[in-house]
């Protein structure tokens, strides 16, 4: 495979990660998070600093990046206890801007230079090339989905889905919502800081403006268009919209003209997403599946 | 005082975007990111008026007649099917309305991606008030704002159709079983705010003595940090929390050399609000 397929790879490994992030809080938990780039931003400047400033090495400065973005995430999940429904939506965009804002304007962050000349990925003494890095994030991305579905289907799973389906009844039968708001926000944010690690070393240099607000609506677009509370969805819709923008290569004067039209129609005639229940692939899975007893 | 002038005005702007903003979001319910495309389709058709004619005054009616339009069209094409879906649904339909429009408005064959300088002359006195200066392109935008927003006050508070809003706003279904034609008053919500967002557009337009395709991107966000602020879905609300941003933001940058942006500093109010006050300035909390 060229240079060019193998960091296409990559980078939709990247956005899978990420949107599993937010299945996990918006999907699972039902709390919609439209500042989701913020956090990639923290785990990507974090890992960019620890390995330029400090000298960490790769899988060090991964791990950290992670925990980090696991405090931060379950700093906003805190706010999520006070902050509601549509005001959250507002709140996280807040979020979004108020980081972007805070690295393009403090030196400690590198300012609008951004960090660069992240060193390559390297796992002991072997230096990851473009295709082993490809095969890693993939790797990662498959664990995060694992990961995703045993949550699902564990007791923290049935009690994110409680929280999502009607919070004041899940708190009457005695399901601890606040604190389970919170894991779900920190869970995320691993997985964030997993995705912005990876972004980081996958582009070398970080800059405020590959964090920008319109990469938090894509990821949601992703998501939303996989099909929302999915993992399958969740790696359907990184899959279809990073490869999107490459297919559509001579329409490029017309790419975003299509992405949106792409959103509308989707939402319009499949609003649970690709994957989703009642969705097209589905329904088509559904009918080659031997039937359950109705319970 | 030249700054609370310049607040005043920077205000006005806020306010006519925000507020229809907020009447959309109180009878649907719905994130409507594409009223700034609204805006935007507004300040381009009062530009082409102007352009033609040379009368800030024909380019305003233009641009208000383009954002009804153009705001009914996004209902009735698009919002009307999916009014029953989750609420995720219509803001991603939303979203990807705004990048459409925005993307084509940037085609050469239409404003192009450059900015279209527009040197209008509103014909309008500069006025001196304690000690601060308001040029012609200022007045106009007070004027203008300060006519609206008298109107619709009273289609509000004294016509039919207001009362038809406010009952719609307040319970769509009780309203459909009181008589009330809902269909029609979400409709002519959806016309008359997107007209003020037209509106939002040309005055703008006259201020900046210029138009360009992505004018709507910081109002889109910012037009929600008001609406959220005057507590989502109220009329009174906005205008007061409009003003007060626009204060706000004026002063942190002309007294305290505040080190981020302008529209940091909105959300960065929001958020500590909301901290606060999690059903906004002026919201009450709802079950």
């Amino acid at each position: 495979m060229s240079a060019y397929v193998l960091s296409i790879i990559a980078s939709g490994g990247v956005w899978a990660i990420l949107t599993l992030s937010l299945n996990l809080v918006t999907g699972y938990a039902g709390q919609v998070s439209l500042g989701q780039a913020a956090f990639l931003a923290i785990g990507a400047y974090a890992a960019a600093m620890l390995s330029t400033r400090t000298g960490f090495g790769f899988v060090p400065a991964v791990l950290a990046a992670m925990a980090i973005t696991a405090v931060a995430s379950a700093t906003l999940g805190l706010l999520a206890l006070r902050v509601k429904d549509d005001f959250l939506v507002f709140a996280t965009i807040g979020v979004n801007f108020i980081v972007v804002a805070i690295l393009q304007y403090t030196d400690t962050f590198g300012g609008a230079q951004g960090i660069v000349a992240i060193p390559a990925a390297a796992i002991g003494p072997a230096t990851l090339q473009i295709g082993a890095y490809a095969g890693l994030v993939v790797a990662l991305a498959l664990l995060a989905a694992f990961a995703s579905r045993w949550i699902e289907r564990s007791w923290l799973g049935h009690g994110f889905a409680a929280v999502r389906q009607d919070e004041l009844a899940a708190r009457a039968m005695g399901v601890p919502a606040a604190r389970l708001k919170v894991v779900a926000f920190a869970l995320a944010g691993l997985l964030a800081g997993l995705a912005g690690a990876l972004y980081a070393y996958f582009l070398g240099n970080v800059f405020p403006q590959n964090f920008a607000f319109f990469i938090s609506i894509q990821v949601m677009a992703m998501l939303v268009l996989g099909g929302l509370g999915t993992v399958p969805g969740a790696i359907v819709g990184a899959s279809v919209l990073t490869a999107l923008p490459e297919i559509l290569r001579p329409l490029a004067d017309y790419r975003y003209t299509i992405f949106g039209l792409v959103l509308v129609i989707t939402v319009s005639f499949l609003p649970g997403g690709i994957m989703g229940h009642g969705g097209l692939l589905n329904r088509a899975l559904g009918r080659l599946r031997p039937r359950r007893a109705a319970a | 005082m030249q700054d609370a002038l310049t607040a005043l005005v920077l205000g006005s702007t806020y306010v006519l975007l925000a507020v229809g903003l907020s009447m959309i979001y109180g009878i649907l319910r719905i994130i409507h990111v594409a009223h700034a495309g609204v805006y935007t389709i507004g300040a381009y058709v009062g530009y082409l008026a102007w352009d033609r004619t040379g009368s800030v005054w024909l380019a305003l009616i233009g641009g208000m007649v383009a954002g009804a339009l153009s705001g009914w069209l996004l209902y009735a094409l698009m919002y009307r099917r999916l009014l029953e879906a989750p609420r995720y649904v219509p803001l991603i339909a939303s979203i990807g309305a705004f990048i459409v429009i925005e993307d084509l408005l940037a085609k050469p064959w239409l404003m192009g991606s450059d900015r279209l300088a527009m040197q209008a002359d509103p014909g309008l006195p500069t006025v001196r008030v304690l000690g601060a200066t308001a040029s012609p392109d200022a007045l106009y935008v007070l004027v203008v704002t300060a006519a609206l927003l008298l109107g619709l006050a009273v289609l509000f508070r004294r016509s039919d159709i207001g009362l038809q809003w406010r009952a719609t706003a307040s319970d769509r279904e009780l309203a459909g079983a009181s008589g009330v034609n809902v269909e029609r008053a979400i409709a002519s919500t959806f016309a008359v705010g997107s007209a003020l967002a037209g509106a939002a557009g040309v005055t703008v337009a006259v201020y900046t003595e210029s138009v360009f395709a992505f004018m709507g991107e910081v109002p889109s966000y910012k037009a929600f940090v008001i609406v959220v602020l005057g507590g989502l879905g109220a009329v009174l609300g906005p205008v007061v929390a409009a003003f007060v941003l626009a204060f706000a933001e004026t002063m942190l940058i002309a007294q305290a050399g505040f080190v981020l942006p302008r529209d940091a500093i909105a959300f960065l109010i929001l958020v500590i609000v909301l901290i606060v006050r999690p059903q906004g300035l002026f919201g009450t909390a709802r079950a």
